[in-house]
């Protein structure tokens, strides 16, 4: 009840109440995530993720900070899929909650839209998702999979499965525009030619080429002429696809891809937005043996992974958060890297002995701090990026992936164009 | 007779003192901490509130006063935003990521030079024009293909609607070069201030609160004058209007050309304090969005509106981090409960209250107080259709 008045008086009076950082031995963190919206479908997962985690630090113990111990706090707005009110609610979080720490944002668009605020106010974000890169903020730490983890590791795997022939096809934003202009580059360097990457390539006024690939609008839903051609693309044989489509549109292309008979043994499509979470709403049956790129599959076998989904699930079933849904329910990669986060932060604070920001990066950023996660050892790396394996699947039947091929600890490398850009001209 | 705008001027002159003076003096002037310390973060909240309020203003003029139900009056607090975004993202200059001299996203997608139509952005002045004129050159054009071929009522909003829409999937666009789904971030300074220090937030925040004012003022002296009584006539029955000998549709036209200038002023303030503009605000439920502020508000009076965008907003603000599972739930019955018991919105409930007085102490009411409860009535009745 005392919570309802002061947020009542907050909503009438706009009068911040001033809240301490750490009202006795609690540390507030914020989870900023869409839980309404289009998002909502995918972000809510996060939110549960993190509240599991932040339960199974408080049964343990919390954090230890010098000889006192901190239960965590967790303080969860809803972004609501809006952008500028991501903004606002980081501002909320960091200027009148005063939160240690952020583990949110999904899309791109919302780290952009957040990623001022917490510059302004020095605040720290821990970012889960697959990202195109080519950013590099002091007060952000991305746990999430760079293009280097994910892209380039699957073309690789294709490379030496013999094929000859790349198609690629995204949707018409940042990530896969910028993916698909490293993977063009990639490809280049591997001694693949023009001719053999498929979509179409635009070129600015000098010639330069500024994208690859053939794109379609959010939602898209026709896919019959861009299957007819990659059909005739991949008449020969050696050809696969590379598939940066996000959200619902993937149903209506693989049940193209189904119809004009395209298999995996002749052409197989990897993609890079389809996890084990989204794979729940997705025709799978038609999906066999199609491809998927990750830094954690749920058909792991690690002893660490085997006691995480039971203490997962174990949890699920006995949790009152309210919102949180206990049924059928999935793990994948955006999850894990959100829970690996909260370790990592964990322990960056008690090896700094304090919450201060500063400090705690300070611990982060010595490159040294290691935590063994579901999916394998995670080391966050001087460069706000994290070292972890790579992990190709194969779509099975049931929604899961088959782990063809594993990457041992990849680097992770935000900014690639450049490098590309040196070693084609180089060549 | 009692000058039914008393009541209205008194509740403007104490939310303006309010707004322009004691807000910002609390947050400049008061040690943060004290009793008395309104917050940085209230303040630019306050000014995003304040730039919603501007929006609903224009929305009212349309649909409360001309009977112009527009589904798309966010396209054009969109396109002032982004003109003003333009000028914000030239300001950035060298200290973006890449440390280029043009935008982040331009070098991202292989530029090394600035394209033409990006030049004159680095003047704010023309930014700011472009922010009034681009939204009314694109009001004019398709106000006038409109109201010419006299589409009206549930058609028009449907255009309205698709208008926006489109908007939305060309600026999502990367060709366009206007930032693509991301838009524009990630501001660093405006007209030589640093947009991250509070007091150039204070600066914008008064600025809304001015806006907000000057729009106020206008629309109501626009509105009680001949014109504004040519402009309810339109609503009530057009065709009467017609047979008079109007053009209707020149009326209609400088309505709604009049009506994306404000909301692309709006959109102007709005971009430097939330820090970010992109497609999504041309989305066609942003404009939904603005028609509900208005309807809970109160239609067809000029400060219902605002206060609608405000109360709307702020419990929005509030739900969002109190109830971040339910407060849909709650918004959504909110709309509910207003539609059905509050048709004249928040502006209409104290005459709706009066009337339930009366209904009880029937007996005991004395004639003045009648009087009183019907000029209140009165007051709220030219709105109603």
């Amino acid at each position: 009840m005392n919570k309802y008045l002061h947020s009542l008086m907050g909503l009438t009076a706009g009068l911040s109440l001033t809240s301490s950082v750490l009202a006795d031995d609690t540390v507030k963190v914020g989870v900023l995530h869409s839980l309404s919206g289009t998002m909502a479908i995918s972000e809510t997962s996060l939110r549960d993720v993190l509240l599991y985690a932040f339960d199974e630090i408080n049964t343990a113990g919390g954090i230890k900070v010098g000889d006192k111990s901190y239960k965590i706090e967790p303080v969860v707005v809803d972004g609501a899929s809006n952008w500028p009110l991501f903004a606002e609610k980081a501002k909320q979080l960091l200027e009148e909650d005063k939160v240690a720490v952020t583990f949110g944002c999904w899309t791109s668009v919302s780290r952009k839209s957040v990623l001022p605020v917490y510059e302004k106010d020095n605040g720290l974000l821990f970012y889960p998702v697959q990202y195109e890169g080519e950013e590099l903020s002091k007060n952000i730490f991305y746990t999430a999979e760079a293009v280097n983890q994910q892209a380039t590791p699957a073309v690789d795997y294709l490379l030496a499965q013999g094929k000859k022939k790349f198609y690629l096809i995204g949707t018409d934003y940042v990530y896969p525009q910028t993916t698909d202009l490293i993977l063009y580059k990639y490809l280049l360097l591997h001694g693949i030619t023009i001719e053999n990457i498929g979509g179409g390539l635009r070129k600015d006024a000098d010639g330069k080429v500024i994208s690859a690939g053939k794109y379609v609008p959010f939602g898209h839903t026709d896919f019959q002429q861009i299957v007819a051609e990659i059909k005739q693309f991949a008449a020969s044989g050696d050809a696969c696809v590379i598939n940066t489509i996000n959200g619902d549109s993937n149903v209506p292309f693989f049940k193209e891809i189904v119809a004009a008979g395209l298999t995996p043994s002749d052409c197989p499509v990897v993609s890079f937005s389809l996890a084990e979470d989204e794979l729940r709403s997705m025709p799978t049956k038609d999906m066999v043996g199609e491809l998927g790129c990750w830094t954690y599959f749920m058909s792991l076998t690690t002893p660490e992974n085997t006691a995480f989904m039971k203490s997962w699930f174990d949890w699920l079933g006995t949790q009152t958060h309210p919102g949180v849904i206990k049924e059928k329910r999935a793990v994948d990669s955006p999850m894990v890297l959100s829970y690996d986060g909260v370790y990592l932060w964990k322990q960056a604070v008690e090896k700094a002995g304090s919450f201060d920001v500063d400090k705690v990066r300070a611990a982060l950023e010595t490159g040294t701090d290691s935590f063994a996660g579901p999916g394998g050892k995670i080391t966050m790396q001087a460069n706000h990026h994290a070292t972890k394996n790579v992990y190709i699947g194969e779509t099975k039947a049931n929604g899961q992936f088959k782990i063809v091929q594993t990457f041992d600890q990849v680097y992770g490398e935000p900014f690639m164009l450049k490098g590309l850009d040196a070693k084609l001209g180089a060549k | 007779m009692h000058k039914p705008t008393n009541y209205e001027l008194w509740f403007v002159a104490v939310a303006a003192l309010f707004l322009l003076f004691i807000l910002p003096g609390l947050n400049a002037f008061t040690a943060p901490g004290s009793v008395l310390h309104v917050s940085d973060f209230t303040i630019n909240l306050y000014g995003k509130y304040l730039c919603y309020g501007i929006v609903a203003i224009s929305v009212d003029l349309l649909w409360g006063y001309t009977g112009l139900l527009s589904l798309g009056q966010c396209l054009f607090f969109a396109l002032g935003g982004y003109m003003m975004g333009m000028y914000l993202m030239r300001m950035i200059g060298d200290l973006g990521q890449y440390h280029q001299p043009i935008p982040d996203f331009l070098v991202f997608l292989g530029w090394s030079k600035l394209p033409a139509f990006w030049q004159p952005f680095s003047s704010f002045k023309f930014a700011t024009m472009m922010a009034i004129l681009l939204p009314a050159v694109v009001a004019l054009g398709f106000g006038f293909l409109a109201f010419r071929s006299r589409i009206k009522g549930v058609y028009f909003s449907i255009l309205t609607q698709a208008l926006t829409y489109a908007g939305c999937l060309l600026f999502f666009r990367n060709d366009m070069l206007m930032g693509g789904n991301n838009g524009f971030t990630d501001f660093k300074f405006i007209a030589g201030h640093d947009l991250r220090l509070p007091a150039t937030q204070r600066e914008l925040y008064i600025c809304s609160v001015l806006l907000l004012l000057a729009t106020y003022g206008l629309c109501k002296w626009l509105t009680n004058s001949k014109f504004g009584k040519v402009q309810c006539a339109i609503r009530d029955s057009e065709n009467r209007v017609l047979f008079s000998g109007y053009a209707t549709a020149h009326f209609k036209l400088f309505v709604f050309v009049l009506a994306a200038i404000i909301a692309g002023l709006a959109g102007a303030l709005y971009v430097p304090q939330v820090g970010i503009i992109n497609p999504s605000e041309m989305a066609t439920d942003k404009s939904l969005e603005a028609i509900v502020w208005v309807s809970v508000g109160g239609r067809g009076t000029l400060i219902g509106p605002v206060i609608g965008a405000f109360a709307v907003n702020a419990m929005k603000s509030w739900a969002t981090r109190a109830y971040p599972d339910l407060w849909l739930m709650f918004l959504g019955l909110t709309f509910i409960l207003v539609t059905l018991f509050m048709p004249k919105g928040i502006v209409g409930l104290p005459a709706q209250i009066g009337a339930l007085r009366r209904r009880f102490q029937q007996p005991k009411t004395d004639a003045s107080e009648v009087a009183n409860s019907k000029r209140v009535e009165e007051q709220i009745k030219p709105n109603l259709k």
